[in-house]
């Protein structure tokens, strides 16, 4: 097979959708904390400990999408912790968000020991499988990769739409979306700043969780120790590059995935020629890359990191 | 076209039977803030239909009771009836329903969206499905056109001008079915003529049966748009009259306390040139010029004035003689010689003094103590380091001559700056850059937000430099100020600078023309 | 609930707010320690037995602080210009790669002069490593978190590929290791069968030293007034990327040192596993020291406790010695609200 070959094989299309979704979900629970006006870089704890306890709540009996729920709520519940301190209290966002992560990740782990205190080799559970949808599936060359995937990357693809559609044509959207430009102007309209913020940071950590459940739902299967692997600071960066907008979040995702999927199937093409290491290089270079590259034209929400505190200006 | 067959249905206001003649009465209310009794027992009322103006200094009082008045802050005491109905405390949800509206001197504004989603930002309940834009532009464009507030509600804020964002600040009360206003400085962002058509909607707007308030400190425009004046001083009221029964003086008395002497200018023979640009130009990517082909000049032992409704250039004028920015065409020249590298070190070597608008942001590191930022601008002087190291004893001792010199006070040992108040935060600006004896002074809105007792301190001080024989360019938005303080007044608009004259000579109409962007005949 | 600034500056509530801090996320912890079924009590005291009670667990104690003094002074003297550098831990590694390269023997370097090339050389490894990121975020504005956060996962590759290629250790028994540094490299052990060595003496100096720097030196000047505004500083005509761009240097430079030290005092050679997070856990160090060189020298030890009596806690007790990264992660954020009790009081109402 030759390096440009690849793209005309189907598996590669499936494989980039699949990489995509946790880049997907998290990205876009990234893109509506930053929305409000938060930068949240609890993503990567949240991230791990939403993939650790979706997975232990299917380990220990629950249904999948039961896990998938429990594993969103946690999120929420350190987005609730992260809004405190940030919203709340005006808290620096880069060291909270940071301690979050500490946070997120140390109690992962330390839980995943207490239930599993001998356990070598991870046991695996009973994941999602891919669901093909009728008819769409069959389309040529798509059909495999949009239509025949987990629900869970369904699910990313349609709060995509629904992330879109809140932010863009509902009150609530236009609410969050001043409060990350002008929070006085949402004050002044009686609206409570700090409520609208720790709206938006509880839902987008929720959907970061899922972003970290899908791992351990849907592409491995069990839970591993730093597994998350620096997915949720590609997030981060995959917001700059999609201008803060979840259509191109969504296209970045997918552009990135594709990249992942590509290099990955390339390492095979070529061999040993070039050492693997390079390859798994790759995404964080590029993320670096792409910062630079959109760093010249961005529409930065005017009130992010600047925390909101009543009466002062 | 009278009020009640206008427009759409949604633009009628509810009917509602007076009960009582006054819109609004506040009661007693008192606040604290630690030791500060910010309100006193402050009792007021707005009739329907009438304009009372709300007058005070920097820090009487005027502030508070607005954001008590809009559930912001909860009255430590007292009540508030609107309509002769009690008012929630606390809940700006509930002032807004009851009929008040805003309009708050820093625009509370979303520059990045559109007017219309600014305007019907919190007008649904937040859970509905769909925001209703198609609707609201109809009315928007109603209320427009019914109290000439026109404006195209698909403009982005970022792309209107002062005036037209104070239009969409009235139009946002308006949708509110707003029936009282409240102003806070309406005009400190118009051209004398824009206020006159500000006046005239206010006209409009009280025939329509609202009530409004007009905060403001300018005692010219008080006494002509008001119907009755209440007075603020130290958080007390001191006075509550009739427009008919008072003066300018009555009123100025009122509001400082003492009587105040302001400095008087005299006119020196003009020295040798300071400054000069020479079709300066500055090119921003998404605005164009904002500097186009300004040419200006500074003369030792005068002070030029710069007037001009604010976003016209004045900003990126100001950090062109800072250092701050580089101008993509033309010259400045500095005591004769062409300036080739603009930035603030070099600015400060060449000894101009720079004093800048945004105090807290550009003047002082506000987290820092008032030693540390006594020597921001010296401190790689010979007499303040050596080597790399820092001369701990020189900075203490030069900050006490500041803080001895020009009357600082309120300084705790090693308490951050931010702690101070405007006044005397300025006077350490100020006396950071006199006693590095600059030759040029570039003073932009050296006053703003100060109160009276301050501000001539500062203008003293700035006049005193011009006696020695500095030039001073003094940028400002208050028109008052500029004819008090300066030699020569020099109007800019749109990034264009036009010559106006010797401020003897001119009137507020013509310079208010001028700031417009209207030629004059010369006066 | 509303926060309202503090008028005066109480020097009580500044020392104060660690202990603080400390004490309430160690309360927090103890629901964990409670769900694992032991004694908080008998956990917290073999915690501070398992770290100061012996001359040999002070000893450990104190050879885990060593690397943690020098990241954290790398996070303090970024911190305080607002230089968020989250890349420590891949600034470590720098340097100790640096350290494999030089000092191993491959360059033919040795004797008197090879410890001070070798530090040199792995302060230099660490501030270029950072030197990347900050030129992007003062030429293009792109924010250092992410792109320090993602080229520490470059390095660990970086190593993982050298260690398995050209700095491979043939003595290795084919472990992706580097080979030994050279005896005359080697940090000397300060007593005799105990692991605490030199670098404890070097971070020692080095704190006194950044300490003085900044109170006494322009550019400590300079970096403390970028840090609260860079606006007012550029205004006053400082050169804020330059000075930013210094930091970093240091910054990083701080950061490869810790590697240095770890593989010279300590560990002998450069493996994956050199550092647990160091670079992480010094953020948490110099917040907790709020900033200050010397609070780093007390918090770099106490956070090493932590970590030291919690190996002897879970050895002994039975909990998961995870508990102390959440001890740790949990005392970063209780002393982030206790620093703002400092400047601000919370009214609730």
């Amino acid at each position: 097979m030759d390096w440009f070959e690849i793209l005309w094989t189907t598996s590669f299309w499936v494989a980039a959708v699949r990489i995509a979704t946790p880049l997907i979900l998290g990205t876009l629970g990234e893109l509506v904390c930053e929305r409000a006006g938060v930068l949240n870089l609890g993503i990567e704890g949240i991230m791990t400990l939403g993939a650790m306890a979706g997975w232990m709540s299917v380990f220990m009996g629950a249904d999948l999408w039961t896990g998938v729920i429990l594993a969103a709520i946690v999120g929420a519940l350190m987005g609730a912790l992260h809004s405190m301190l940030t919203v709340s209290l005006g808290l620096s966002q880069h060291v909270t968000g940071i301690g979050i992560t500490l946070l997120a990740s140390s109690i992962t782990y330390y839980i995943y020991r207490m239930v599993l205190p001998e356990v070598t080799s991870p046991p695996r559970i009973e994941a999602f499988t891919n669901y093909p949808i009728p008819l769409l599936s069959k389309i040529p060359w798509i059909g495999e990769a949009l239509f025949n995937q987990s629900p869970l990357t369904y699910l990313a693809f349609i709060l995509v739409i629904i992330v879109g559609i809140l932010l863009y044509r509902t009150p609530l959207g236009l609410a969050v979306r001043t409060t990350g430009e002008n929070p006085s102007a949402v004050e002044a309209q009686g609206m409570s700043v700090i409520g609208i913020r720790t709206g938006a940071v509880m839902f987008g950590s929720a959907l970061m969780a899922i972003a970290g459940a899908f791992l351990t739902m849907s592409a491995f299967n069990a839970f591993f120790f730093n597994m998350i692997n620096g997915r949720g600071w590609i997030c981060i960066a995959l917001v700059v590059f999609a201008s803060w907008h979840p259509g191109k979040a969504l296209f970045g995702a997918l552009l990135f995935a594709a990249f992942d999927a590509y290099q990955m199937r390339l390492q095979q093409v070529i061999g040993s020629a070039i050492p693997y290491q390079v390859f798994l290089m790759l995404p964080y270079l590029l993320s670096i890359v792409a910062l630079i590259l959109i760093s010249r034209r961005v529409a930065i929400p005017q009130a992010l990191m600047i925390p909101y505190r009543k009466g002062e200006r | 076209m009278g009020f009640w067959d206008a427009g759409t249905p949604c633009s009628l206001p509810k009917i509602y039977i007076p009960v009582v003649p006054e819109a609004l009465s506040l009661k007693n209310i008192n606040k604290h803030f630690g030791n500060l009794h910010a309100n006193q027992n402050i009792s007021l009322t707005l009739n329907r239909g009438e304009v009372l103006a709300l007058l005070g200094e920097n820090g009487a009082g005027k502030t508070t009771l607005m954001n008590i008045l809009f559930g912001h802050y909860v009255a430590d005491s007292g009540e508030i009836l609107v309509n002769g109905k009690f008012l929630p405390k606390g809940s700006p949800k509930a002032s807004i329903d009851a009929g008040l509206g805003m309009v708050h001197q820093h625009f509370t504004l979303a520059d990045n969206l559109s007017v219309l989603d600014n305007i019907i930002l919190g007008t649904q309940p937040i859970w509905n499905f769909r925001l209703q834009r198609k609707e609201a532009a109809d009315k928007i464009m109603d209320l427009g056109s019914r109290f000439g507030l026109e404006i195209d509600p698909n403009f982005r804020v970022a792309e209107i001008s002062m005036g037209e964002r104070q239009r969409v600040e009235i139009l946002k009360a308006l949708y509110r079915n707003a029936k009282i206003l409240i102003l806070d400085e309406p005009t400190a962002v118009l051209t004398p003529q824009e206020s006159r058509t500000l006046f005239k909607t206010l006209r409009q707007l009280l025939n329509d049966g609202l009530s409004i308030i007009f905060i403001s400190h300018k005692l010219a425009e008080v006494l002509e748009v008001s119907d009755r004046i209440a007075v603020l001083r130290d958080g007390k009221l001191v006075l509550e009259e009739n427009v008919s029964e008072t003066s300018e003086k009555m009123l100025a008395k009122a509001m400082v306390g003492r009587s105040f002497k302001m400095p008087i200018r005299k006119d020196l023979p003009a020295g040798e040139s300071l400054l000069a640009l020479e079709n300066v130009s500055v090119l921003s990517p998404d605005r164009g010029r904002v500097l186009d082909r300004a040419s200006l000049s500074v003369n030792s032992r005068e002070v030029v004035g710069l007037a001009g409704i604010s976003g016209n250039g004045q900003r990126i004028l100001a950090d062109v003689i800072n250092g701050m920015q580089s101008p993509n065409s033309g010259t400045v020249f500095l005591y004769g010689k062409k300036i080739k590298r603009f930035n603030p070190r070099e600015m400060l070597v060449k000894k101009v003094g720079r004093i800048p608008e945004d105090r807290q942001g550009f003047g002082v590191v506000g987290d820092m103590n008032l030693e540390e930022n006594a020597i921001t601008e010296v401190y790689k002087n010979k007499d303040y380091s050596k080597l790399g190291f820092l001369n701990l004893k020189t900075r203490n001792n030069f900050a006490k001559k500041i803080a001895h010199e020009f009357d600082i006070r309120g300084v705790k040992k090693n308490s951050p700056v931010r702690l101070l108040s405007g006044g005397n935060m300025q006077k350490l600006i100020l006396g950071r850059v006199l006693l590095q004896e600059p030759k040029l002074i570039l003073a932009h809105q050296p006053a703003r937000g100060l109160d009276i007792g301050a501000a001539s301190f500062v203008y003293e001080r700035l006049l005193d430099a011009k006696m020695q024989g500095c030039g001073i360019l003094l940028i400002s938005e208050d028109l008052e100020e500029l004819l008090m303080i300066s030699d020569r007044i020099l109007v800019i608009h749109r990034g264009k600078i036009i010559e106006a004259g010797k401020a003897d000579e001119l009137s507020m109409t013509n310079l208010g023309l001028l700031m417009a962007g209207r030629q004059v005949n010369a006066s | 609930m509303r926060l309202e600034p503090r008028t005066e500056v109480s020097l009580s509530r500044f020392i104060f707010a660690p202990i603080v801090a400390v004490i309430t996320s160690l309360l927090l912890c103890s629901g964990l320690i409670i769900w694992s079924g032991a004694s908080v009590l008998e956990a917290y005291w073999m915690m501070l037995t398992g770290s100061i009670g012996s001359a040999f667990a002070l000893a450990e104690t104190l050879s885990r602080a060593t690397p943690l003094i020098f990241t954290g002074l790398a996070a303090a003297v970024a911190f305080r210009a607002r230089f968020w550098n989250i890349g420590a831990e891949g600034q470590l590694y720098a340097g100790a790669l640096m350290v494999t390269f030089l000092g191993t023997g491959d360059m033919n370097i040795h004797g008197i002069l090879l410890p001070t090339i070798l530090f040199i050389g792995s302060f230099t490894a660490g501030s270029l490593w950072l030197f990347v990121p900050s030129l992007i975020k003062v030429k293009f504005q792109v924010d250092e978190v992410v792109t320090t956060l993602l080229l520490n996962f470059v390095m660990l590759l970086l190593v993982s590929l050298l260690l398995e290629g050209p700095l491979k250790d043939p003595m290795g028994l084919g472990w992706p290791q580097g080979a030994p540094v050279l005896e005359s490299a080697e940090l000397p052990r300060l007593f005799q069968g105990l692991r605490v060595h030199a670098g404890l003496i070097i971070a020692i100096i080095l704190a006194i030293v950044i300490w003085q720097f900044q109170i006494r030196t322009t550019l400590g000047y300079e970096m403390k007034a970028v840090g609260f505004s860079r606006d007012a500083s550029q205004f006053a005509g400082m050169r804020v990327g330059k000075i930013l761009l210094i930091t970093a240097f240091v910054s990083g430079g701080l950061a490869g040192l810790a590697g240095y030290s770890e593989v010279t005092g300590l560990k002998g050679n450069l493996t994956l596993d050199l550092s647990p997070g160091f670079g992480y856990t010094g953020i948490v160090v110099a917040m907790l020291a709020q900033l200050h060189p010397l609070g780093v020298v007390g918090s770099a030890f106490f956070v090493a406790c932590i970590f030291v009596g919690a190996d002897a806690m879970s050895r002994s007790v039975g909990v998961p010695n995870y508990i102390a990264d959440v001890v740790v992660a949990s005392s970063l954020l209780c002393m982030l609200v206790s620093m703002l009790q400092v400047k601000y009081r919370i009214r609730w109402k």
